[in-house]
């Protein structure tokens, strides 16, 4: 323990504004640069007696206010217009007339909040209850009724003789000597202390059954739950109305789904294929389409002209060619029974091609077809 | 002390009272036992409260069919209270910062407790809009934050900009409000010899050393917060508006709007300022700290704000009938003749003839009659929320759908207990935290300042 006090300054008390604005132009006369002049409200005039250069705050608002108001219209404009494009009210998705309320109200909060925070936490480096100042008479006084001034001991010029030679003879009401505190100079804060961590132990506790609690008990209470308990029946429920208990109800026989057309001909690709009419005229669109689903689905068997060229390099056995001329003479229906169930080793097309898609890829076949076959016709 | 001659004039500015004094005479209610009058004040508004409490248990686990809104009056009381109580904050934040700016001595005694009005009225306004979703426990939903569900807010919505003028105002009035605190509070430290207390002073005073070097950056933000919030409160009552102005109902599509909603704003928030203030320099005996001086301003400025008002109904009425259009005209007709006659007329009452008696002397200074006055403008403004959301919404463009509206129990039993909140919040602000700024009325005490004689 140190026993010894170390000095930390010399403060005098003074009864009026004047006096003590006075004696702050002496004290800066005389070559003190740390000192400081204390009083229960700003005095006007004593940044100037002071020395004081002007506040540097204001850039903090500045800089801040204009970087809340960017980010504000960057974060609007990402949203609105990148991440989540809606059109509401034939608005244009980045509409900045719109935005110009939330940017000025973002500016003003980021701008107060920054300039609030840097004073008392940058610039006065606050909290600070342990200063030497804090439970003196001295700052009793100046905290309420009284001026003073204060010299602090690691001041370049500072003499405790000619400080108070100074201060008498400013005629000062009351001298007084600050000392810093032993105790805190000497405290050191332990982190591993045994009621910190208790503390953080419980804080831990609390906060993570309180979520825990509402975000998986609370939210499934009445009257929180009742947006999600509604009197109606859905499709895997049991059901109280109908004999069978089913909630889904069967569709009146014979339904057919939108879209669909029950195929007739399971079996019989003969009958299919007397019976089936393409109905599908060729047109460019048709055959395009036909292409991109012939190359997709049928070529890497086939080959891309339908030669019987495999891709598969004999890892699957080789399919015929569809120029032969069973195929050619064969009807458009009889090929789509082909597509439709499969035949020998090819499996069936039904799910990768619709009915629509199939019938193109057949016209696009014929197309295939008539290349390698021409008609005299075709030269002319 | 029966008779209190209110002829006099008693001003800080004339007199000059010991510093310590005024320190002592503010602080004196946190000091002292609080008498019986404060246990009965605390016990009505805690039972208004109640009712607020029971109000809104019954609307939140039934939902809100308890209220009287109907199709197609969908925005009904919790609106007109929502639009009411964010007016009243407004006086508050214009007496610290526009009178501020405009360097208005007279503000520094009544300053701190209109700025404390100003954070208990938004608190009492956001309870509105937050019980009006239906949900208040997923109102969370109204800010934009990445969520699970991919989904943003809307930014071109005069309703989302009102979630961020609002809550920008609280925290924005709540900063001005902790930072005009910060050295009442080192005083109260350094004056009080209670333990507790002690540690609670100096947590919340942060240590502050009443140092010049200090002083000096602490005005330059001073100055900076108040030139922040002056245009800040201009724009969330222009927002408020808006909630109605950018919709296309008769009768809210009007480009009036934001400057009628301003004025209307500040004359009931300086009515409910005057009124309380009456009654807490009463209480207190800071006669000498607020003035009839004050009180007098105050009430020149709800003459000014009231005439404000009353030119827009006036100047509504004439645009309604300036652009032939026959939906706007009946509106306005129907305000004044049709079924919601009774409400335009008790608006009309109290807040465009009511305030013209502040054109005489005697009336602006005899505190009983200004006190009556202040309550028929509250009673008015909100009247004047009520004529506009509910007789607009009652007979729009349909009549197939037209209805009456007729608010129920739970309506009028959430009307009073917001009141009750409010007061509650205020009297224990008035006896938890010094109601008068001691530093800002120090510093405007006669002599207080040097008097920048030549050495």
């Amino acid at each position: 323990m140190m026993s010894e006090k170390i000095l930390y300054s010399f403060t005098a008390i003074f009864d009026s504004p004047d006096e003590v604005s006075h004696a702050t132009e002496k004290v800066v006369e005389q070559g003190y640069t740390k000192f400081d002049v204390h009083s229960p409200y700003p005095l006007h005039g004593m940044d100037d007696a002071m020395k004081l250069p002007p506040s540097k705050l204001g850039y903090v608002a500045l800089v801040f206010g204009l970087s809340g108001m960017v980010a504000a219209l960057l974060t609007m404009w990402w949203i609105s217009a990148v991440d989540y494009p809606i059109v509401i009210g034939g608005k244009p998705l980045f509409s900045f007339p719109a935005y110009i309320p939330i940017v000025f109200e973002i500016t003003v909060l980021s701008a107060s909040i920054a300039t609030v925070l840097a004073m008392l936490f940058v610039f006065f480096k606050l909290p600070n209850n342990s200063h030497p100042l804090h439970g003196t008479e001295y700052m009793k006084k100046v905290s309420s009724d009284k001026y003073g001034i204060s010299i602090q001991a690691e001041d370049p010029k500072f003499d405790e003789a000619s400080v108070r030679k100074l201060f008498e003879s400013l005629q000062a009401r009351e001298i007084y000597s600050i000392y810093w505190d032993n105790e805190e100079l000497t405290h050191k804060h332990k982190i591993l202390e045994p009621k910190f961590l208790t503390f953080l132990f419980v804080v831990a506790i609390i906060s993570s059954g309180t979520a825990y609690f509402t975000l998986n008990k609370l939210m499934y209470m009445i009257p929180f739950n009742w947006m999600m308990d509604q009197p109606k029946q859905s499709a895997q429920q049991k059901s109280l109305v109908f004999s069978d208990g089913f909630g889904m109800r069967q569709p009146v026989a014979g339904t057919v789904a939108r879209g669909y057309m029950p195929y007739e001909f399971k079996g019989k690709p003969d009958v299919a294929g007397e019976k089936l009419i393409n109905p599908i005229p060729i047109s460019i669109e048709s055959l395009k389409l036909g292409q991109v689903k012939f190359d997709i689905y049928c070529s890497p068997c086939h080959g891309y002209h339908a030669e019987g060229n495999s891709r598969l390099r004999g890892q699957f056995p080789n399919p015929p060619s569809l120029h032969s001329e069973k195929v050619r003479n064969w009807s458009d229906g009889r090929i789509f029974a082909v597509l439709t169930e499969g035949q020998n080793i090819m499996p069936s097309y039904a799910t990768q091609l619709s009915v629509d898609e199939r019938w193109a890829v057949i016209n696009y076949l014929r197309v295939l077809q008539r290349a390698l076959d021409a008609k005299e016709t075709d030269l002319q | 002390m029966s008779t209190v001659d209110y002829t006099r004039e008693l001003s800080v500015l004339d007199t000059k009272p010991a510093l310590r004094e005024l320190d002592d005479l503010i602080s004196k209610p946190l000091e002292t036992k609080p008498n019986k009058k404060f246990y009965i004040a605390l016990s009505i508004t805690l039972s208004m409260l109640s009712l607020l409490v029971i109000g809104l248990g019954l609307t939140f686990y039934y939902g809100i069919g308890m209220w009287g809104n109907n199709n197609p009056v969908g925005w009904a009381f919790d609106i007109v209270n929502f639009v009411f109580w964010v007016g009243i904050g407004h006086a508050g934040t214009l007496i610290s910062a526009i009178l501020f700016l405009f360097r208005q001595k007279w503000r520094t005694g009544i300053a701190r407790f209109a700025e404390g009005m100003t954070i208990f009225a938004v608190m009492t306004a956001g309870l509105f809009p937050l019980i009006h979703v239906g949900r208040p426990w997923l109102a969370g939903y109204l800010f934009p934050y990445p969520n699970q569900h991919s989904v943003w807010v809307n930014f071109t919505s005069p309703l989302l900009w009102d979630v961020f003028a609002v809550s920008t105002y609280l925290t924005v009035s709540l900063i001005f409000w902790y930072v005009g605190l910060i050295p009442d509070l080192a005083t109260l430290r350094e004056k009080t010899t209670n333990k507790i207390k002690k540690v609670i002073y100096s947590t919340f005073s942060l240590g502050w050393r009443f140092s010049n070097r200090h002083w000096q950056n602490y005005e330059m933000v001073y100055l900076i917060l108040a030139g922040f919030a002056t245009p800040l409160v201009l724009s969330v009552h222009t927002i408020v508006s808006f909630d109605f102005a950018v919709s296309i109902i008769p009768g809210w599509h009007t480009t009036i709007f934001p400057p009628y909603f301003v004025a209307g704003a500040v004359f009931s928030g300086f009515a409910m300022v005057q009124n309380v203030l009456i009654i807490v320099r009463k209480i207190f005996n800071y006669e000498h700290i607020i003035t009839l001086d004050t009180l007098e301003k105050m009430n020149k400025i709800m003459l000014l704000t009231g005439s404000m008002v009353g030119y827009a109904y006036a100047m509504e009425f004439f645009i309604a009938w300036y652009s032939g259009m026959e939906m706007e005209r009946f509106t306005f007709l129907n305000r004044a003749l049709g079924p919601y006659a009774w409400a335009y007329w008790i608006m009309i009452t109290c807040n465009v003839v009511s305030p013209q008696l502040f054109w005489f002397k005697k009336i602006r200074r005899t505190i009983p009659v200004m006190f009556v006055i202040a309550i028929f403008v509250n009673i008015g403004m909100w009247f004047e929320r009520f004529v506009i959301i509910v007789t607009s919404l009652s007979r729009d463009f349909l009549p197939s759908s037209w209805a009456y509206y007729k608010p129920t129990y739970v309506d009028a039993m959430i009307l009073i207990g917001s009141f009750g909140f409010f007061f509650t919040w205020i009297l224990l602000f008035a006896k938890a935290l010094p109601v008068v700024s001691m530093a800002e009325v120090k510093a405007v005490v006669e002599g207080a300042q040097p008097s920048h004689k030549e050495h």
